[in-house]
């Protein structure tokens, strides 16, 4: 067993297992066409929902913080961006990709820009008072998530908001029998991208070690002389401007959102974070991977259980790895 | 004048008490020892000197400025190291990760990285290798190489040699004698003949209070007070 072990981890290990749910689903959907679609579908969520999680990863794994408000900056970054697109909408239509690609562009900074200011203040009046404290983190995070619902009702009222699409990111790719949505494309390659360059982030720079040990040992970072206070804030505005474009993404994906995406969204997000072992960016993109491959493969094969699939899910990868498939070392 | 001070340091951990009226004096140069028994007070000393735990009264004193009080970060930048008694090396980061987060701008100064090497051979042989694959005594050099990677007037070091083989405390012993030539180490140890062999001046706590301070050889010398102080068998 130990040697069956060793080598599945020479090989990837864990890295294998949306591999292996791939090659499971083709055996049991049978139609390659319906598999690949299936199959992008479930990738172009997966990235979706890496970048509303990471943030959260990142934050409960260097600042110890259980912030359930993290939702708020989906559903503020989704309303947000659709706000600009709809100001933009006759930018939308026009027979310019250029065009097109602005309103998208400028969709996508007033959420980046509104996730960085509004996790600024966030961090520093509503979660710098109650570190090391989780139950009054849990609560008063919970009562910010329930105000920033109450504030979206009153700018943007209860009735779903229409959500207008690029042109350009329209249609679909027809690939032999296969269909593939242009804006899950999108979505799959904007998500990988920022992949690589939080990876670079994390791997490569002196600030991205920097939160690599502060995940582990923030006393430690302390003591060699860096005040981790000022990654701390650095790390939650940076963490609620990806939820904040993950939501911007989201909105454009589903094109009708309602000011209860975030509470919903928020499910999810958590089960990515468990899954994948809090505080590890490549955890997160693992379980989100996983995660939206599932509910894709189980929508199709069993719809009834397509709602409980990603608890079930959580439950069998804790039960084999409590801490999670990918956790930063502590 | 001292190289560092404590003036009636009183440190709380929640509701405890846990230091009282703490006063102590290190001499600048070679290794003062800490000694004391269990749950005396040796490691709150260390934490508050570090600024961990922030003394509720009195003052600590580093080159005559007054550094209670002061954010941990501003005092390692003002040449205090801190290897902490569980080692506090990032697991999850190759030694060189370790050692280079401990510079000051994220590059080695030659001289010192030769004499990291020169020091604990085994950290220049597993370099690229991510520090929680070390054994204990690897990860202790490593510490300790982190602690002096950077020019430093003072290390604070807990309790290193807990948990090692003889062998790596002999070496251990030797790596701080060397150290000591260019560096103050405030040492809290268990081990009193690792202690004893090290030591030039010493101090021993109990109950969160300094009862005894002197020299190590007058300390070693005396078993009935070694035995009086630690429950040393005579």
């Amino acid at each position: 067993m130990d040697r069956l072990a060793e080598q599945i981890g020479r090989f990837g290990g864990v890295n294998l297992l949306p591999v292996a749910l791939a090659l499971v689903a083709f055996v049991l959907i049978g139609a390659p066409s319906s598999w690949v679609t299936l199959t992008v579908a479930g990738l172009a969520m997966g990235l979706m929902v890496f970048l509303m999680a990471s943030g959260l990863s990142l934050v409960f794994g260097l600042m110890d913080v259980l912030n359930f408000g993290h939702s708020a900056f989906i559903s503020f970054g989704a309303f947000v961006a659709a706000s600009v697109l709809i100001a933009l909408n006759h930018w939308l239509v026009a027979d310019s990709v250029i065009l097109n690609a602005l309103a998208l562009a400028f969709a996508f900074i007033a959420a980046i820009g509104f996730g960085l200011v509004a996790g600024w203040l966030f961090e520093t009046i509503i979660v710098r008072p109650v570190y090391r404290d989780h139950l009054r983190q849990i609560l008063i995070t919970m009562g910010a998530l329930i105000v920033s619902e109450q504030v979206i009702l009153a700018i943007w009222g209860g009735t779903p908001v229409t959500v207008p699409r690029p042109h350009f990111l329209e249609g679909s790719w027809i690939i032999g029998d296969v269909s593939i949505e242009v804006y899950r494309g999108f979505a799959f390659v904007l998500g990988a991208l920022i992949f690589v360059g939080l990876h670079f982030l994390l791997n490569r720079t002196r600030i991205g070690l920097l939160i690599r040990a502060g995940v582990e040992n923030r006393e430690m970072v302390e003591s060699l002389g860096f005040n981790i206070d000022r990654l701390f804030i650095g790390v939650f505005m940076l963490g609620s401007a990806l939820a904040a474009l993950g939501g911007a993404m989201w909105a454009g994906y589903e094109t009708l959102i309602t000011p209860a995406l975030g509470g919903e969204m928020m499910i999810i997000v958590f089960i990515v974070v468990i899954i994948g072992g809090l505080g590890s960016i490549r955890g997160t993109l693992l379980g989100a991977i996983i995660v939206g491959l599932t509910a894709n493969y189980v929508g199709y094969l069993a719809p009834k259980l397509a709602l409980a699939s990603n608890m079930i899910l959580m439950m069998a990868i804790l039960m084999w790895r409590p801490k999670g498939l990918a956790p930063a070392v502590k | 004048m001292s190289l560092l001070s404590l003036e009636d340091v009183r440190t709380d951990i929640g509701q405890y008490a846990v230091l009282h009226c703490i006063s102590l004096e290190v001499p600048e140069g070679g290794v003062f020892v800490l000694l004391g028994r269990n749950g005396a007070g040796k490691t709150t000393t260390l934490r508050s000197i570090m600024g961990l735990w922030r003394p509720k009264a009195g003052a600590i004193r580093f080159q005559g400025e007054v550094i209670s009080g002061l954010h941990t970060a501003e005092i390692a930048r003002k040449g205090i190291a801190y290897v902490p008694e569980n080692m506090g090396i990032f697991g999850g980061l190759t030694v060189e990760e370790n050692l280079v987060l401990a510079t000051e701008k994220g590059k080695f100064d030659p001289d010192r990285l030769a004499r990291i090497y020169g020091l604990f051979p085994a950290l220049e042989q597993f370099w690229t290798k991510q520090a929680w694959s070390l054994s204990g005594g690897q990860k202790q050099m490593l510490a300790v190489a982190r602690a002096i990677v950077e020019p430093r007037a003072l290390i604070l070091i807990d309790e290193p040699t807990k948990g090692l083989a003889p062998s790596i405390v002999a070496a251990m012993a030797e790596a701080f004698r060397d150290i000591a030539r260019t560096t103050t180490i405030l040492l809290v140890e268990q081990n009193f003949h690792f202690a004893k062999s090290l030591g030039r001046d010493m101090a021993v706590i109990e109950d969160g209070r300094v009862v005894h301070s002197g020299t190590m050889a007058g300390f070693a010398a005396d078993a009935e007070l070694q035995n009086r102080l630690l429950g040393l068998a005579t």
